[in-house]
This record gives C-alpha cells, sequence and structure tokens, in this order.
C-alpha cells in the first residue's frame, strides 16, 4: 500500500480517492447490526402474521427501549475500554431504594428521586475510582460491585418490607406526574421510552463523532498511553462513563417503578449481559476502541423483534435464548468480517 | 557559515542507573534548520541523552540549556510545552481512530459554547491536510483509520503533528527501524522537510545509511562517552564508508526516490533524491572501492 500512498500527488485533491456513499455505510460499526435488523424483521414477518401490525410494533418496541437505552451507556463505557456488570442490578436496586423512600420513608417524590440518583452516581464514581486506582480489570471490579448492590439490594427490601417487592408507588402524593415523565403511553399503545430512547441515542451518537470527548472515548479505549501521552484525560473520561451508565439504570429502574407502581428486587437481574451482547450486536468491539451508540440501539431493536416475533410465532419462549447466542455469535463473526474488508478495501 | 548560538545545548551531563554509568559527561549543541544525528551502538547511551533531552530523565550532573538558559524538565510535557517534542517508536497513535482524529488528538479544535460546543470537523481535516501536505505527505482519505496505514505513514503523521503543535526541537527515535527502504525514505524526506521549516531537528539511529543523506552535524557516542562530534564536512568518511558496507541501501534508496519523484512530479522529493545521489558520488571519489 505505501506505492499507491507515495504516489498521490501532494495537494492535488481531484486525485484523492473517496470512498463511496456504500463502502462509507459499510465501514461503519452499526453496518452489521443494521443488515441483522432487516434479516430479523423479514424473518419474523414471514413467519408471524401477526408480526406487521402496530401491536406488535410497540410490543417490540417497549423492552426494547429500556434495554436500547441501557445498551447505549454501556456501549460507550465499553468503547473507552471497560465494563460495567453492575449495571443490570443497578435498575433493581435504583427502583427499589425509590420506592422504600418514598412508600416506607414517606418521602417527597422529588426529593427521593435525587436521592436515588445520587446514589446511582456514588457507585458510579466507585467502580470508576476502584478500577482506575486498583488498574484492575472492570470485569472483575464490576462482578464485585453487581453481587454487592444485589445482596444489600435483597437483604435491605426484606429488613424493611418483609417481602422481596415493594409495592404502593401509584399511591404516593405527587406520582402522576412524573409517571407522565417516565412510563406515559402519550401516542397510542407506545411507550414515552421510546422517545427517551431514540433522544439518548441521538445525544450519544453526537457526543460520541462530535465532540472532543467523544474523541476521548475513542482513544481512552483505543490506546490508553497513546491517549495520555498527547493529553487525554484517560481516567476521568472513563469515570464519567462509568457514571453516565449508573445514572441510565436510575433512568431505566424509575420508567420500571412509575410504569408498574411497584419495584421487584429481581428487576434487571442478569441483564448486564443483555447490554453488553446488545452493543456487541451493534459493532462494539469487546477490546475497546471502536463502536457506535447507534448500533447498540439497533441492537437493542432486534433483541425486541426476536423477543415478539418468537411470541408470535406460537414457539417456546425458551427458544430466544437459542436465538440470542446465535445473533451474539454471528454479530461478532460478521462484525470481525466487514472490519477485515474495510480495512483491505481503504489501502 | 555564521550561526546563531545553538537552540539546545547540553554541557557535561551524565546519568547513572545504580550503579552503571549510561552518560558520563556528555556535551552537545543542536541547532535550528539542522539535523543532528545521534550515532551509536546499543547501549552507548544514545536513548539516555534523548531521554534527557525530552524530559523523561533529570541529569545527575551536567546543565541543559534551551536558548542559552539553563531549564530543568521534571517531565515530558514540560519540555513538550517548550517546544521539545519527542516521536518515539511506539508513536502516540492510535490505530481504530481516523487519520485526523489522531492528528488532533488531545489538542481538538472545537466551535460553539457550552453544551453546544463541538469538534470543529471542517477546519480539523482541512488543517490535517493542509499540514501533512505542507510535511509532503499526501493522504487519500482522512477517514481511514491510522491502522491501516503503513509503518512510515504513521512516523510522518507524528512528524507533522509535532511541527504543527510548534515544536521547536523534534527529537526522533529510530524512525527508520523496521521499515523498509522506500518508507524509511519517505521519513528521511520528512525530516528533511521538517528542517527547512527551521526546527532543529534530533535523529537518533544507528543506521548511518539513513544519517547520512540527511544529517548535518554527527555525534557518535560510545559506552556513554562522545566518541566524536563532527559537522558534516568533517566527517571522517573512511570510517563512515566501513560501517556503510558499500551503501547499496542508499542506492536503492535513491532510485525508490527518483522514481516516486518522476511519478508524483514532486520537486522536492526530487531534490532530496539529487543530493543524495551527490553524497554517494562524492562518497565514492573519496573513498573508491570496497573499504574495510
Amino acid at each position: 500500500m505505501t506505492g499507491e500512498g507515495l504516489r498521490m500527488t501532494v495537494g492535488a485533491q481531484e486525485r484523492v480517492v473517496r470512498p463511496g456513499p456504500f463502502k462509507r455505510l459499510f465501514t461503519r460499526p452499526e453496518f452489521g447490526s443494521l443488515v441483522g435488523a432487516v434479516v430479523v424483521f423479514a424473518f419474523f414477518t414471514w413467519r408471524a402474521e401477526k408480526f406487521l401490525t402496530v401491536r406488535a410494533a410497540a410490543n417490540v418496541l417497549d423492552p426494547s427501549s429500556t434495554l436500547g437505552i441501557m445498551a447505549v451507556a454501556v456501549a460507550l463505557l465499553m468503547i473507552s475500554g471497560e465494563f460495567d456488570l453492575s449495571a443490570g442490578a443497578m435498575v433493581g436496586a435504583t427502583g427499589t431504594m425509590f420506592a422504600m423512600l418514598t412508600v416506607h420513608a414517606g418521602w417527597n417524590i422529588w426529593l427521593a428521586m435525587a436521592v436515588t440518583l445520587a446514589f446511582a452516581i456514588l457507585i458510579g464514581l466507585f467502580n470508576g475510582f476502584v478500577v482506575i486506582r486498583t488498574r484492575l480489570p472492570s470485569f472483575i471490579v464490576t462482578l464485585g460491585t453487581l453481587f454487592m448492590v444485589f445482596g444489600a439490594n435483597v437483604g435491605i427490601t426484606r429488613a424493611v418490607t418483609n417481602r422481596i417487592i415493594v409495592s404502593g408507588v401509584d399511591d404516593v402524593a405527587g406520582f402522576d406526574l412524573p409517571a407522565k415523565v417516565f412510563a406515559s403511553s402519550p401516542y397510542g399503545q407506545f411507550r414515552i421510552s421510546i422517545l427517551w430512547w431514540i433522544g439518548i441515542t441521538a445525544a450519544a451518537t453526537w457526543v460520541l463523532l462530535r465532540t472532543r470527548f467523544g474523541n476521548w472515548i475513542f482513544a481512552s479505549g483505543g490506546d490508553p498511553g497513546a491517549a495520555r501521552s498527547v493529553g487525554v484525560p484517560v481516567d476521568r473520561t472513563k469515570a464519567m462513563l462509568f457514571v453516565y451508565v449508573s445514572m441510565s439504570a436510575w433512568l431505566v429502574g424509575m420508567m420500571n417503578t412509575f410504569r408498574l407502581g411497584s419495584a421487584a428486587v429481581s428487576t434487571g437481574r442478569g441483564q448486564e449481559f443483555e447490554y453488553i451482547i446488545a452493543a456487541v450486536i451493534g459493532g462494539t468491539l469487546l477490546t475497546g476502541g471502536y463502536g457506535s451508540a447507534i448500533g447498540a440501539a439497533v441492537g437493542a431493536l432486534i433483541f425486541g423483534m426476536v423477543r415478539q416475533g418468537i411470541v408470535l410465532s406460537r414457539w417456546d419462549a425458551d427458544w430466544f435464548f437459542l436465538f440470542l447466542g446465535a445473533m451474539l455469535l454471528s454479530a461478532a463473526l460478521l462484525n470481525q468480517y466487514v472490519r477485515k474488508v474495510a480495512r483491505e478495501a481503504r489501502r | 557559515m555564521s550561526r546563531a548560538g545553538p537552540l539546545v545545548e547540553v554541557e557535561g551531563v551524565s546519568k547513572r542507573f545504580g550503579s552503571l554509568t549510561a552518560l558520563d559527561g556528555v556535551s552537545a549543541a543542536f541547532h535550528a534548520g539542522e539535523v543532528s544525528c545521534v550515532l551509536g551502538d546499543n547501549g552507548a547511551g544514545k536513548s539516555t541523552l534523548i531521554k534527557i533531552l525530552a524530559g523523561v530523565h533529570a541529569p545527575d550532573e551536567g546543565t541543559y540549556r534551551l536558548d542559552g538558559e539553563p531549564v530543568r524538565f521534571d517531565s515530558p510535557r514540560d519540555a513538550l510545552a517548550r517546544g521539545i517534542a519527542t516521536v518515539y517508536q511506539d508513536l502516540a497513535i492510535v490505530p481504530l481512530m481516523s487519520v485526523w482524529r489522531n492528528f488532533f488528538l488531545g489538542n481538538e479544535p472545537t466551535t460553539g459554547t457550552g453544551p453546544f460546543q463541538r469538534l470543529d470537523v471542517t477546519s480539523a481535516k482541512r488543517t490535517a491536510r493542509e499540514e501533512m501536505a505542507k510535511m509532503g505527505i499526501a493522504v487519500r482519505d482522512l477517514d481511514q483509520p491510522m491502522g491501516t496505514m503503513s509503518g512510515g505513514e504513521r512516523q510522518s503523521l507524528a512528524i507533522a503533528r509535532a511541527v504543527y503543535y510548534g515544536a521547536r526541537v523534534l527529537i526522533l527515535d529510530e524512525p527508520t527501524a523496521a521499515l523498509g527502504v522506500k518508507q524509511a525514505g519517505n521519513v528521511l524526506r520528512h525530516i528533511v522537510m521538517a528542517k527547512r521549516r527551521g526546527l532543529a531537528v534530533i535523529l537518533i539511529t544507528h543506521n548511518p545509511n539513513h544519517a547520512y543523506p540527511v544529517g548535518d552535524h554527527f555525534i557518535i557516542l560510545r559506552r556513554g562517552r562522545t566518541d566524536g562530534d563532527y559537522r558534516k564536512e568533517e566527517l571522517p568518511l573512511g570510517e563512515l564508508m566501513r560501517s556503510m558496507a558499500g551503501g547499496e541501501d542508499l542506492e536503492v534508496l535513491v532510485e525508490e526516490l527518483e522514481r516516486e519523484a518522476k511519478e508524483t512530479s514532486d520537486e522536492l522529493l526530487e531534490e532530496t533524491a539529487q543530493e543524495i545521489q551527490e553524497e554517494i558520488e562524492g562518497l565514492r571519489r573519496i573513498a573508491p572501492g570496497e573499504p574495510g
């Protein structure tokens, strides 16, 4: 490739080869997930007769939206080179904490929300601080946080309420306004969380591709040593993303609680891997430095389609996990192939 | 030739690591608009010297002067802030990021204020293209990931970036090691460009074939001491020729540079090629045949 590189004349921009629009799309990290979404959509449209209805669409988008909000946050953190396995447990913990503060402690609903958010930020800072200070893999650190948060959640909730579910949030004074913000259905059967999902994906994409902070996210995961040597605040970038993931968990925790009027300790449990899988389907590299927010959102959409598609095809829900694993594997393989082709095509 | 005082100067610097004396009373002066080559075998003290110059180590003894003023750097960032940039072998490049993003990494230009502050992508791309063009580097696609570029192109980007950020002294640690002849030629060309833009270039290499054509000033280190400090015209050619093993590499280099120059009608490239050709012929006249 050197020969070709050198053959270019300095300043002769008319000879600069600009890849066509297709190649541009092809080399985007989310390309694989877009193809996957089209294939899954076509498959279930063919298999399940009611898949192409407004009702089915609402049922697909509802779980996709909350998963997508988390997947986008997890994708950004993964691009910066870190994992957060505590994200799922945090969705449950913020929900029960908020519910107990309002129902059992009788706190003002807004104050309870603010304090719960502060707790989420604190956990995010804790994750970031431990990972940065100890240089332990974030996989291990946040696995520890996962069990600590979940254990404390179950223990405290049971001690306070004698149950593992906190109900009665919908009777708390001032429930209606935040319920509108987090859990209403402003457009027929479509939930407001879909708007949050789209808005967050758009904002995250903008931050990633068009801000200095976004540049630092890619650099922190791509080569932290190189990034540091040119003055990128790698540690601060990562810490902020841990906080962002925790804050997203709080947001989804609020959405779930306001939707159901109650909070269960088991909410979000085991979903941390779904977030990571959605991000990987969306083209985010497990090793960091590469990925996209749109891809993670599309990954979440694929999840929602498969889950609803299986129901509408009248298959047993157990098959969902087979699909899940197969999709993850093919996404990883496709992404690897796309990256390889993209690299060679541009030489 | 009358010249201003040296831009960077070390006098009697020593550095010890435990019982090992890595550098023992070395003095050297580096001038703006010149390429100074630091030559020597492994363990001669080359890397210790550049680490002192780059601010990685402080010397145990001796003085370090910048613009004639004694300075003491606590970190490479200090040195960088004073215009002393070092391009290491492992560079500071993120392979998965695009060319323009790498060029501006850590110093991204922005537009807008407050929450709407964003990357000024248009100007960043334009500046990256222009700055690289000034160094004689043509990039086909600024969105191309750095990882798809050759080692030589990465070196070139690192040099262009250092020059753009106002480096007055450019320290290059073995920039041509692990590069093919053609790529090495290209990197040498950028070194000449940096020199012509008035930088003091300090080139560390163990390959005299690469040092000779671009160097104006040669410092040879041996076992932590200065073993020779020559202007190009004073260089003991027999000595150099012996290590140059007939200069076959050089001829290939010249051929490559000339071929590229013809294809691209790049005047600077042609000039460089001719200069090197003349140097080789000069060498042949003085020391004909196969010495040593």
